[in-house]
């Protein structure tokens, strides 16, 4: 029972991980129809960042509930930055070009930003220092639920919430729902259309970022090369939900964690990646639209 | 021709540069030693690069713009100069005479060394016009061709291993092995819309890879199949520098081989239906062209290739293991081909060898051969979506007779 368990928060910690990468997929989807590829070069760039944000301040020996706050805001402002200029660079020229077009520049920032990070920084495995304490309390069932699991899911839960309410009743929120129901039809009523897909990519690159850090601080080490398989995964789960929902996105993510974490824990620990992998072509092959996705019909 | 304004802005856009790359390019730890390096100079070097470059672009827009403005009147298309030389058979078959006969000299004129690079941009050349019939010519993104490639290279090397199968034997093997592949991973993933097939393709090129490395029973996992035999050659053994060139020959045939066939499938029934499926699927399916297998067609016949050079990549290298055939070797061939420009032929063989020989020649650079390849992409989508060459059509023309009846 306590492998179940310990299986069932792992796959928890995991799903809210991908649900904070999935969510950035899925809001640009929703926006502009691109598949951001380079989103989980984001991901990387943002555990990246506040590695070095935190090892620094440590270095120069700051406490470590600053540290936190620090490198996790360092993370989230320069995982905005990128994602804002990735966007002005390589998107937005191409936004009236033919669909394949975008696609091929996602894919092309995305090697890009690899080797960027791998020439300024280095291709060996680092090791993230553990920003989460052990926290006494959970001293009992510290055997099956770490601290850091706990933290992790307090912090998805929180952001989720501060996204809906941003999302629901907010003047920004109300222009990205309107912009992704019809872009043509928001500019006419006077909505500025480009700012809405900065700030849509700035929430979507400010959420990866965190889940970088995050996760980094849970598995104990990065490299440049973390965010294409994180990215696919989320990507994965983001299709799953239904490409485009934001509820779907979490959902998604979080069957998509749980299915790995027992199939890992139950079957082979050598496939995991493949599960991910064939759960994806399975789902696009039968139902593309996803779980909670709208199925398209097209008009000729 | 500079305005202040524009100044201003590209102060800003290196400023931004300099404080986007500011904790990636300039701060490196040791989080063991606990030392901090301050690399200011990176910092400098971006800001100036950044600001030359935006300059750059703003110039390149500006003229852009007049040119469009001043050409507005006359829009005629003109054919890229290497086209018109090829049109024409008075340039164009000494040109085919002048490249084989080089081609056929090279192992005579240069060393070993420069041989075996040679090959090696040849193989890609192969690679570049099979990807070439799926993604530039059928439009359909595939990111996950290396897959095939893989499936050649394998087929070779296990039945070499077990059943001690030829080189010859295996090669056609090979190829249809992939092409099977391809058609049983096409037939689910045909109705998905451009992006997602190109996301299934990925995680379907990643999924071979992990099987063969974590399938142990099989394919020997990540350590590989070693000592894969060489072609032979009417049973004789060949030394070292003999059995290179031999496999050098081979590929140069291969190469004029799937030149021919490539050029005579562009303008067949198949390659028009292929061309207009990328154009306007609905409009095509109106037509009467059988979608399922027009694209079946062009996704087995790109793989066929990828067989054929997996089987020639095993022999040549005499080891195989799974490390070889990443999302990097998709991601390459696929810059190959947008570089050449999609559909052009004479593009990708350009495309092949500039992208494989530059880096090889220019050793200086070849840390940055990813990040090159990273950028082309991004660049050729952005200022010339069409390829260094573009490919041109075939016209039809429609010739007024000069006739009477009219009135």
């Amino acid at each position: 029972m306590d492998y179940f368990i310990e299986l069932l928060f792992g796959g928890l910690t995991r799903g809210s991980i991908y649900a904070l990468i999935a969510l950035g997929y899925t809001m640009v989807y929703g926006i502009i129809g691109l598949i951001n590829f380079a989103h989980g070069e984001i991901y990387m760039i943002g555990a990246f960042t506040s590695f070095i944000v935190a090892t620094v301040l440590s270095i120069y020996g700051f406490p470590l509930l600053a540290i936190v706050v620090i490198a996790a805001l360092a993370a989230a402002v320069w995982s905005s930055a990128y994602g804002v200029t990735i966007e002005k660079i390589a998107y937005r020229p191409l936004r009236h070009a033919p669909r394949l077009s975008p696609l091929i520049s996602a894919i092309g920032m995305s090697i890009f930003l690899q080797n960027y990070v791998l020439l300024a920084q280095t291709s060996d495995f680092l090791s993230f220092p553990a920003l989460i304490p052990e926290f006494a309390f959970m001293e009992p069932v510290a055997h099956i639920v770490g601290s850091s699991d706990l933290v992790i899911l307090v912090t998805t839960a929180l952001v989720m919430l501060a996204l809906t309410v941003l999302i629901k009743f907010t003047r920004i929120g109300k222009a990205m729902r309107a912009t992704s129901q019809d872009r043509t039809m928001a500019m006419l009523v006077g909505i500025n259309v480009d700012r809405v897909i900065s700030a849509t990519f700035v929430i979507g690159s400010a959420l990866a970022a965190i889940g970088g850090m995050l996760i980094a601080s849970h598995i104990g080490q990065i490299n440049f090369y973390i965010g294409f398989i994180a990215g696919i995964k989320a990507f994965t789960a983001a299709v799953l939900g239904g490409i485009g929902s934001i509820p779907g996105a979490v959902l998604g993510s979080l069957v998509l964690g749980l299915t790995e974490s027992f199939a890992t824990g139950y079957v082979s620990s050598d496939y995991e990646d493949v599960f991910a992998f064939s759960l994806l072509v399975l789902i696009l092959i039968f139902k593309p639209s996803g779980l909670l996705g709208k199925a398209e019909t097209k008009k000729v | 021709m500079f305005p202040v304004k524009e100044l201003k802005r590209s102060l800003f856009v290196s400023i931004w540069f300099a404080f986007l790359t500011f904790p990636i390019m300039v701060i490196k730890v040791d989080s063991i030693e606990r030392i901090v390096t301050w690399r200011w100079n990176n910092m400098i070097f971006i800001a100036i690069g950044s600001f030359v470059l935006s300059i750059l672009v703003k110039v390149y827009f500006v003229r852009k713009e007049r040119r469009a403005a001043s050409k507005k009147a006359q829009t005629v298309l003109t054919e890229p100069f290497v086209h018109r030389i090829l049109r024409e058979p008075r340039f164009l078959y000494p040109l085919c005479l002048a490249c084989l006969a080089f081609a056929l000299l090279f192992p005579h004129l240069f060393s070993t060394y420069q041989t075996n690079i040679m090959t090696t941009a040849l193989m890609y050349v192969v690679l570049g016009l099979g990807l070439n019939i799926v993604v530039g010519v059928a439009g359909l993104l595939d990111l996950g061709y290396v897959a095939f490639y893989a499936v050649g290279a394998y087929s070779y090397a296990l039945l070499n291993m077990h059943f001690g199968l030829g080189f010859w034997v295996v090669l056609p093997i090979g190829g249809l092995l992939a092409a099977f592949v391809g058609i049983l991973l096409g037939f689910p993933v045909l109705r998905l819309r451009g992006d997602y097939l190109a996301i299934v393709t990925l995680g379907f090129g990643e999924i071979i890879r992990l099987v063969l490395e974590n399938w142990n029973d099989f394919s020997q996992g990540p350590s590989g199949i070693s000592n894969i035999s060489r072609p032979g050659f009417f049973g004789m053994d060949l030394s070292f520098a003999a059995s290179i060139n031999y496999i050098y020959y081979l590929v140069v045939g291969l190469v004029i081989f799937t030149i021919f066939v490539v050029n005579r499938l562009q303008n067949s029934r198949l390659g028009r239906a292929w061309l207009a499926l990328r154009e306007d699927e609905i409009a095509c399916q109106a037509m009467g062209i059988d979608k399922t297998k027009t694209k079946l067609m062009a996704f087995s016949l790109g793989a066929f290739w990828a067989g054929l050079v997996g089987v020639i990549f095993a022999t040549k290298t005499t080891f195989v293991n799974p490390a070889s055939f990443t999302f990097l070797e998709s991601a390459i061939i696929l810059s190959i081909v947008v570089l050449g420009g999609m559909g052009s032929i004479v593009g990708v063989i350009l495309g092949a060898l500039a992208l494989i020989l530059l880096p090889e020649y220019l050793r200086a650079l070849s840390e940055y051969r990813m990040l090159a390849f990273g950028a082309i992409l991004v660049i050729m989508m952005i200022f010339k979506p069409e390829g260094l060459i573009s490919n041109v059509r075939r016209r039809y023309r429609f010739k007024q007779q000069p006739s009477s009846e009219s009135e």
